[in-house]
C-alpha cells in the first residue's frame, strides 16, 4: 500500500471552445495531486490518462483497499516517478465518467442530462481543459507530461499546442495516430454498443436502462488487443473451464479464455458509461497531428520544443514499437533531444501498466535526472541571488 | 590516463568540436558523454543491450534503442557531422552495408575494430590456435564477434566501397601506433568521408 489519495474537483464556468465548433461551459475537471509543488513552481508532472483510467493515478482511497491508482506501481514516494520530488497531478479528461464533466451530468443548457449530446471532445480539447486546470492551480510551466496509449497522445499534443509550458514529454506505449486497424476494433466496439437495444440512440438514461450488452463486447474486443496471443496462450491456453469434455454447445462458457473475457465485459459494463466510450474512441480516431502538414509529422513536430523520452514493448500489436519509432524519426528529422527504449516484454499493449525491471529502470533513471536538473536549476538560481 | 580515456581521446580528436554525432552501437554511452563535455558535441547513441541503453539513459545521453541489423532508415542523408563505429563493426552481420549506411548518414565516420593482424594473434595462429588475448577475450566458438578484420583488409573495404580515407592509425594500450599498424597495433582506427 502506498499513500492516501484526495479526489478533488474544479469547476469551469466560461465555455471552452472545442476543435468540433462546439463548446462545453460550466463543466468540472476532477483531479488529484501528490506530493509538493516546490517553491518555484518547477517540479510538476502531469500524467494523462488512456482509455478507461482517470484522475486517480496513484495511491489509494481511505477505507477502500482496492482503490490504488492505476499507475500506482509507477507513480509514489520511492517509485519512478517519485512523489518526494515531482508535485504530481492526475487530471480525468472531459467527457469521462469518472468525475470530470461527462455525458451522465446534466446539460446546462438542456435541462436534462447530456447523454448523446454531449459534445464530441478531440485529444486537443482534452490538453486544452488540462491547460486551464494548470493556470487555476498557478503552474506556468511543466517539468514533464507524462502519459501512455491514449496517454501517450495527450503528450504528444502538449508538445505542440504549449511547447513553452513543458520541459519533458514522456510518451509511452504510444503512437502518432491509429492505424485502420486500430480505427476497426474501435468501430466494432462502437458498433456493439449503439446496436444495442437498450441505447436508445445514446438517451439510456431517459429509459432507466444502460446498453451492458454492447459495453461488455466492446470491452472484450478491447481486451482481446491490449494482450499478446503469447500471454493469451500462456494464461489460458485452450483449457476448458469444466474438466475435459467438450459440451458441443454454442452458447455456454467451454473455454477459459471465454470466461475471463465475460467476466471482464461484465466488470466494465457495470463501471464505464456507454457514451463516454463513444467519445473516447472517437477521440483516438481522430488524433492526428500530421494531418494539417499533408501527413508529414515531421513538419508537424517542427514546433515542439519539449526534449523527449518515448517507451515502446515488442509484443504491442496495437500501439507497437514501429509507431513509436514514426515519432522518434520525426524527432531526429527535427534535431530533438530524444531517447527511446524498446522494451522487450511479452505483455502486450498492457505492459506499459505492470512491472518490468528494464522499463521501471529506464523510467526511474529518466526522472532521477529530471529532479537533479530541478535540484541544479535551483542551486543556480540561489547563486544568482 | 587510464587506457579506456587515452583511446577516447585519440578518437575524440577525430571529432570536431560542436559537431553533431551518431554512435553505432554507443554501448554505455560514456564515449558520447566524454564528447558531450570535452567537445561540446551533441548527437545520439544506437543500442540494443538493454542494460546499456539503461546506463545511458542514467548518464543523460541521448539514446535509442534499435537494432543496427535492421538497418538505418530511420536516419536521413547527411544528417550528422561524424558517424562513429567504435567496437561495433565486428558483431555485425551486415557490416558492408553498415559501412555504407554509416557514410550515407554521417559527412564523415569513424570506425575502430579489433586488428586481427596484431602480432600477438599472428602468433597465435602460427601456433595453431586462434588468438585469445585482451583484446579478443573470446574463445573461438563463444565469440560476439562474428566478423575478424585487419587493418589492412578494411583499407581494401573502404576502397571497394568509394571511401575516403582522412586519416588512420593503430591503438595499442591507448597509444596512438602510426608506424606498422597493422602489426603493431590491437585496434585498428579509421576516419573516413565518402568521395
Amino acid at each position: 500500500m502506498s499513500f492516501v489519495a484526495t479526489p478533488q474537483s474544479m469547476h469551469f464556468p466560461e465555455a471552452l471552445p472545442l476543435q468540433s465548433g462546439a463548446s462545453i461551459r460550466d463543466y468540472d475537471l476532477a483531479y488529484e495531486t501528490y506530493g509538493q509543488l516546490n517553491a518555484d513552481r518547477s517540479n510538476a508532472i502531469l500524467v494523462c490518462h488512456a482509455l478507461n483510467a482517470s484522475h486517480h493515478v496513484a495511491g489509494y482511497y481511505e477505507g477502500q483497499a482496492k482503490s490504488e491508482g492505476w499507475w500506482d506501481n509507477m507513480i509514489g514516494p520511492g517509485k519512478p516517478v517519485d512523489t518526494n520530488q515531482f508535485f504530481v497531478i492526475g487530471v480525468n479528461n472531459l467527457g469521462s465518467c469518472f468525475g470530470s464533466t461527462g455525458p451522465m451530468h446534466m446539460n446546462p443548457d438542456g435541462g436534462h442530462v447530456y447523454g448523446a449530446d454531449f459534445p464530441v471532445v478531440t485529444v486537443e480539447d482534452w490538453v486544452d481543459a488540462q491547460a486551464l486546470l494548470l493556470d487555476r492551480l498557478g503552474i506556468t510551466q511543466l517539468a514533464a507530461v507524462l502519459g501512455g496509449s491514449l496517454g501517450g497522445m495527450q503528450a504528444l499534443s502538449w508538445t505542440l499546442q504549449y511547447p513553452d509550458r513543458m520541459r519533458h514529454a514522456v510518451v509511452v506505449a504510444s503512437a502518432p495516430c491509429l492505424s485502420a486497424e486500430n480505427i476497426a476494433f474501435n468501430e466494432v466496439a462502437r458498433r456493439a454498443i449503439v446496436t444495442d437495444p437498450d441505447f436508445h440512440g445514446g438517451h439510456f438514461y431517459r429509459e432507466g436502462v444502460i446498453p451492458k450488452r454492447g459495453l461488455r463486447i466492446a470491452r472484450m474486443i478491447g481486451h482481446i488487443t491490449y494482450l499478446s496471443d503469447d500471454v493469451m496462450n500462456q494464461k489460458f491456453g485452450r483449457q476448458l473451464r469444466e474438466g475435459l469434455d467438450l459440451k458441443y454447445s454454442t452458447q455456454d462458457v467451454e473455454f477459459q479464455i471465454e470466461s475471463y473475457l465475460r467476466y471482464q465485459g461484465d466488470k466494465f459494463s457495470d463501471y464505464f458509461d456507454a457514451n463516454t466510450y463513444l467519445l473516447i474512441t472517437r477521440a483516438l480516431d481522430y488524433f492526428d497531428p500530421a494531418k494539417p502538414f499533408g501527413g508529414d509529422l515531421t513538419q508537424a513536430l517542427a514546433g515542439a520544443k519539449a526534449r523527449f523520452m518515448l517507451v515502446s514493448f515488442s509484443t504491442d500489436w496495437r500501439f507497437s514499437p514501429a509507431r513509436s519509432r514514426e515519432i522518434v524519426k520525426a524527432l531526429l528529422d527535427n534535431r530533438r533531444t530524444v531517447s527511446y527504449a524498446e522494451i522487450d516484454a511479452p505483455h502486450g499493449h498492457d505492459a506499459f501498466l505492470l512491472d518490468d525491471a528494464r522499463y521501471m529502470g529506464v523510467m526511474r533513471s529518466y526522472f532521477d535526472n529530471m529532479a537533479r536538473e530541478l535540484t541544479a536549476g535551483q542551486t543556480s538560481a540561489q547563486e544568482a541571488v | 590516463m587510464t587506457e579506456a580515456s587515452s583511446t577516447f581521446q585519440a578518437i575524440a580528436n577525430l571529432v570536431p568540436e560542436g559537431a553533431r554525432v551518431l554512435d553505432l552501437g554507443c554501448g554505455d554511452g560514456s564515449l558520447l558523454a566524454y564528447l558531450q563535455r570535452e567537445r561540446q558535441c551533441s548527437g545520439y547513441g544506437i543500442e540494443f543491450d538493454d542494460s546499456n541503453v539503461l546506463a545511458c539513459v542514467r548518464r543523460g545521453v541521448n539514446v535509442l534503442q534499435l537494432n543496427l541489423e535492421d538497418g538505418l532508415a530511420i536516419f536521413e542523408d547527411n544528417s550528422f557531422d561524424v558517424v562513429l563505429q567504435i567496437d561495433t563493426l565486428q558483431h555485425l552481420r551486415n557490416a558492408e552495408v553498415m559501412l555504407r549506411e554509416t557514410a550515407r548518414i554521417g559527412k564523415q565516420g569513424v570506425v575502430a575494430f579489433p586488428n586481427f593482424a596484431h602480432w600477438p594473434n599472428r602468433l597465435s595462429i602460427l601456433q595453431g590456435r586462434m588468438p585469445v588475448t585482451k583484446r579478443l577475450p573470446y574463445q573461438w566458438y563463444d565469440t560476439p564477434n562474428i566478423r575478424v578484420g585487419t587493418y589492412k583488409d578494411f583499407e581494401v573495404l573502404a576502397l571497394k566501397n568509394k571511401l575516403r580515407i582522412l586519416d588512420s592509425f593503430g591503438l595499442q594500450g591507448g597509444e596512438v601506433r602510426r608506424w606498422l599498424p597493422n602489426a603493431r597495433a590491437g585496434t585498428a582506427v579509421f576516419h573516413f568521408e565518402h568521395a
